[in-house]
């Protein structure tokens, strides 16, 4: 009985432990919004299409969980810090579709840097943002203006993470 | 060896010469599903029912490294009732079989967005017709020819258009099926290959195409051509294009018009 209870309070912990992870320590790098490698796109119609903030947060939750599951990327994300990586993509989306927010993450060269990242990533990725933009049921014209800021990042991710 | 990866709808679908593009006209994007890191391909058929006669065509394309595509067509051009009119005997068909080959030169349509600078491909398709004695008799010279083209191709993803134009060195006559060069004109003309469309979705394109054709046979004037056009990615491998298409007036029969509709099948 002892034992089962403590196996269950084990558990419980290994399933809360995600709640309470804490972002590791990264390299310093000098924050800036020119990081996000890209303007915002004028106005904030685009960030109200993803449903602001919230929105934003449901995308991004969607599009982890799709490229953690996705034979094509799941290797890539194995080691991944989800907490940094969750923040900094919904400011890095928040401040390119015009919301009122600021990126704190690194710029797109450093973030992917020695990943050996191919198109096929690429591509996927772009895929399964799409999906979660649709499920969160955002027009494909917003839809398709926030990733005609995206696309142009295949250099600085794909090209650069060659190195 | 890796194959697919591509975006939706970013490879083109068949045109009506069996190269990467839309439904008149040949584009600058390259066919298959693959990415510049891998090999890819495609399968078309198409049909195409006008107002006095009607084609079919299936043939397919491999394309490599998104950066080269090389096409195989076989067409046939069926006159039906139409041929006892013409003097050819009833379902008389003219076939073709159409050979591409297209080279990226540079530029990029999709990733570019920052810049208007198009995808530039260059190609040539070397036609061969089997109708040498129908071809003679109606002024025509050859009954084979090579159309030279260079195509540019842009998506403006933040207004969701696609946006091509072509110009295409050639001589042919009704694409090829009546033969090459004629006795009006015999030599090459540049002609123009334009087309806009605008995407509803990442899986469906809508727009309408526009292609000059010279005009050199002295039996019947050859006119301009246009399309209305939808192409719909059904899968990520399977799509389908569906257009109202007119051809102008075609040997001596007036206003040829009608429907295309041809399934891909990429890979
Ligand atoms: C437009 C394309 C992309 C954008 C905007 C983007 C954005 C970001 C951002 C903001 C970060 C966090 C930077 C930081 O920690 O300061 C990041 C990290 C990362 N990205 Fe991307 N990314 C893109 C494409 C890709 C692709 C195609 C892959 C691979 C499939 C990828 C894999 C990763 C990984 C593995 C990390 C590090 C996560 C970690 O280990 O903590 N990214 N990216």
């Amino acid at each position: 009985m002892m034992m089962r209870t403590a196996l269950l309070a084990a558990a419980a912990l290994l399933i809360a432990a995600p709640a309470f992870a804490e972002e590791q320590p990264v390299k310093p790098y000098v924050q800036s919004d020119a990081n996000a490698g890209t303007k915002p796109i004028a106005g904030d119609a685009v960030f109200k299409a993803l449903h602001g903030q919230e929105g934003i947060g449901r995308i991004v939750d969607d599009l982890i969980a799709s490229l953690r599951t996705d034979p094509v990327t799941a290797d890539i994300f194995k080691a991944s810090d989800f907490e940094r990586l969750r923040r900094t993509l919904i400011e890095d989306f928040c401040y390119v579709s015009g919301g009122p927010c600021h990126y704190t993450g690194m710029d797109m060269k450093t973030a992917h840097q020695h990943m050996g990242l191919q198109d096929i990533h690429f591509n996927a990725l772009v895929q399964h943002l799409e999906d979660a933009m649709n499920k969160e049921g955002v027009p494909f014209r917003d839809q398709a203006r926030l990733l005609a800021k995206f696309a142009p990042m295949r250099t600085p991710v794909v090209d650069a993470s060659q190195n | 060896m890796q194959f697919g990866g591509k975006l939706d709808l970013t490879r083109g679908v068949a045109n009506v010469e069996g190269a990467g593009g839309g439904g008149l006209s040949t584009w600058a994007l390259i066919t298959g599903n693959e990415t510049r890191d891998g090999v890819g391909g495609q399968v078309y058929g198409t049909y195409v029912g006008l107002s006095d006669y009607s084609l079919n065509e299936f043939g397919g394309g491999v394309g490599l490294f998104d950066r080269g595509e090389i096409s195989l067509s076989r067409q046939t051009f069926d006159t039906g009732a139409t041929g006892a009119k013409l003097g050819l005997g009833k379902n008389f068909a003219f076939d073709q079989t159409v050979v591409g080959a297209k080279l990226r030169l540079f530029g990029d349509a999709v990733y570019a967005q920052d810049s208007w600078m198009p995808q530039v491909a260059a190609g040539l398709q070397y036609k061969m017709n089997d109708r040498t004695a129908i071809i003679h008799a109606v002024g025509g010279k050859d009954d084979t020819g090579v159309d030279y083209y260079v195509a540019a191709t842009k998506i403006l993803l933040d207004q969701s258009l696609v946006l091509n134009g072509t110009l295409r060195e050639t001589r042919a006559n009704q694409f090829g099926f009546l033969g090459f060069g004629g006795d009006r004109n015999s030599g090459y003309s540049t002609q123009f290959e334009g087309s806009a469309g605008y995407l509803v979705s990442r899986r469906l394109l809508v727009g309408a195409e526009y292609r000059t054709k010279p005009d050199n046979l002295g039996f019947a004037h050859e006119n301009s051509a246009y399309d209305l056009l939808a192409a719909f990615a059904i899968t990520h491998s399977l799509s389908a294009t569906a257009a109202y298409v007119n051809l102008g007036d075609i040997a001596t029969f007036r206003n040829q018009r009608g429907f295309y509709i041809s399934l891909q099948a990429g890979f």
